[in-house]
């Protein structure tokens, strides 16, 4: 891959000029599909753009020394992690990439929540740090079980680069990897019955109770990107198994845009569990499918 | 710049975000600003969202009558919420301190505390009512932009800021 590929992978498509009104859509049709599931209209089709335009133009708390600097910088780091990840989805085909891309993107994926984390301690509010603890127990728990998941797509495939991994044909148990790596999804996007870390009226607005103007419209978009590179990652890895050609970017979009549909029907459907009981759900239930995958991966594996 | 402006004021009135304050309320309106937000009224369609903290938040509705507890409550969140910032007196509690006018545990009415911009009256006021104040405070607070009203000790005229076209303050 050389610099121009490269650049417009991050900056055009899937980069940036795609992955913000993605992440705006995709904040979108989650309100809406919860609005519709309750029986309500629900934002009209531009809100997430009104929101993100209204918070830049609002005013920002002054902050001060270090602690004030690093909670300035938390959520910019957060947006360039997560439009990052969605850059190096392997969508187009023959999109290049390079050997152990899959760890960089793990990475990239990861960094926001550690933000949060972060972000919620450096501002010192009581709220926030509830919060962030929440953060930092959730992210333990489906951690665990969404790598260990990618890992076993990795190991039956024997390669860590994203796009020989999405082309190659996919042994039987891979959906079960797939279907771990859903269950994760809710807890990652902070989304019903595992909305703890953010959990609204509850501690009031978790981490982001301190954040307000630019820097919250910054966290918005960057939980928009997450919503893209989540369902995205998904939708890349199931996407190359049943086409190929331009067809990939058209069904690329379409099943990301289902699953979507999908959690945010799943949020509107359930109510908030108790930390304990989502870390019991995670270790116990969740667990079994990573681990049967990965356990069958390494057989399918020795066979070939 | 002139494009800027008029998008941001556009912006402004179409995504109002809201913090319940309860200043002592009998729980009717706070009852009512819910319902305003249920499947029959649907605030949500207008871009508004009860917000958890105040420090999100664009419109400060408050409820109830001021109690002598609640006064620094009132000031300390109406400080958090950044500008452009609008309150909603939600209720005849807070306009007039209402049937508890002269109870010796009141510091009421809201006036006397924070700037006013809209009254919604009733006792509790319809949700559409309370849509409709929520509205308007909307509209106020995109004409006004960054600019706050001077705390009430001076003068208190809200209806002043509300008239003149839209004109933003970066």
């Amino acid at each position: 891959m050389n610099l121009l590929t490269a650049l417009a992978r991050l900056l055009v498509f899937p980069g940036l000029l795609f992955a913000v009104p993605a992440a705006w859509f995709f904040l979108w049709l989650e309100r809406k599909a919860v609005a519709r599931m309750q029986g309500r209209m629900g934002p009209p089709f531009p809100q997430p753009f009104f929101d993100f335009i209204k918070l830049l133009g609002k005013e920002v708390p002054e902050r001060e020394g270090i602690a004030g600097r690093l909670m300035e910088l938390w959520p910019v780091l957060a947006v360039a992690a997560a439009a990052g990840a969605v850059g190096m989805l392997p969508v187009l085909p023959a999109s290049g990439g390079f050997e152990g891309d899959l760890i960089l993107l793990l990475a990239l994926m990861e960094v926001p929540s550690i933000c949060i984390i972060a972000a919620g301690f450096s501002s010192r509010s009581i709220f926030a740090e509830i919060g962030s603890v929440r953060e930092a127990v959730l992210s333990v728990a489906y951690n665990v079980v969404f790598i260990l998941a990618i890992l076993s797509i990795a190991a039956a495939q024997g390669t860590f680069r994203l796009e020989a991994l999405a082309q190659r044909p996919a042994p039987p148990l891979e959906w079960l990897a797939i279907v771990a790596l859903l269950g994760c999804l809710p807890a990652r996007l902070h989304l019903n019955p595992f909305s703890l870390p953010n959990a609204e009226q509850e501690i009031y607005s978790g981490p982001m109770t301190e954040y307000a103007g630019r820097e919250l419209a910054l966290w918005e978009l960057s939980h928009g990107l997450e919503w893209v590179a989540g369902t995205g990652l998904v939708a890349a890895l199931v996407v190359p198994h049943l086409t190929a050609g331009a067809w990939m970017v058209v069904l690329f979009l379409a099943l990301s845009c289902a699953l979507a549909a999908l959690l945010s029907v799943l949020a509107a459907a359930t109510a908030r569990l108790a930390i304990d009981t989502t870390v019991r759900f995670y270790w116990r239930c969740t667990l079994v499918f990573a681990l049967a995958a990965m356990s069958s991966m390494l057989w399918f594996r020795g066979r070939v | 710049m002139n494009l800027w402006k008029r998008l941001m004021c556009m912006c402004r009135r179409r995504s109002p975000w809201l913090f319940h304050l309860n200043s002592g309320s009998c729980n009717g309106c706070d009852i009512e600003l819910v319902a305003s937000l249920s499947p029959r009224y649907d605030v949500e369609q207008l871009g508004a969202r009860l917000e958890g903290s105040p420090r999100h938040a664009d419109i400060l509705c408050v409820t109830g009558p001021v109690t002598k507890n609640s006064v620094q409550a009132v000031r300390t969140v109406y400080g958090q919420v950044f500008a452009p910032k609008a309150v909603v007196a939600i209720g005849s509690c807070p306009a007039t301190t209402n049937v508890f006018i002269d109870s010796r545990t009141l510091d009421g009415p809201l006036a006397k505390h924070i700037p006013v911009d809209v009254y919604v009256p009733g006792c509790p006021p319809r949700p559409d009512a309370i849509i409709r104040g929520v509205v308007r405070a909307a509209q106020i607070l995109a004409e006004r932009g960054r600019a706050t009203p001077p705390l009430p000790e001076r003068t208190v005229n809200a209806q002043d800021t509300s008239s003149g076209t839209c004109e933003v303050q970066s």
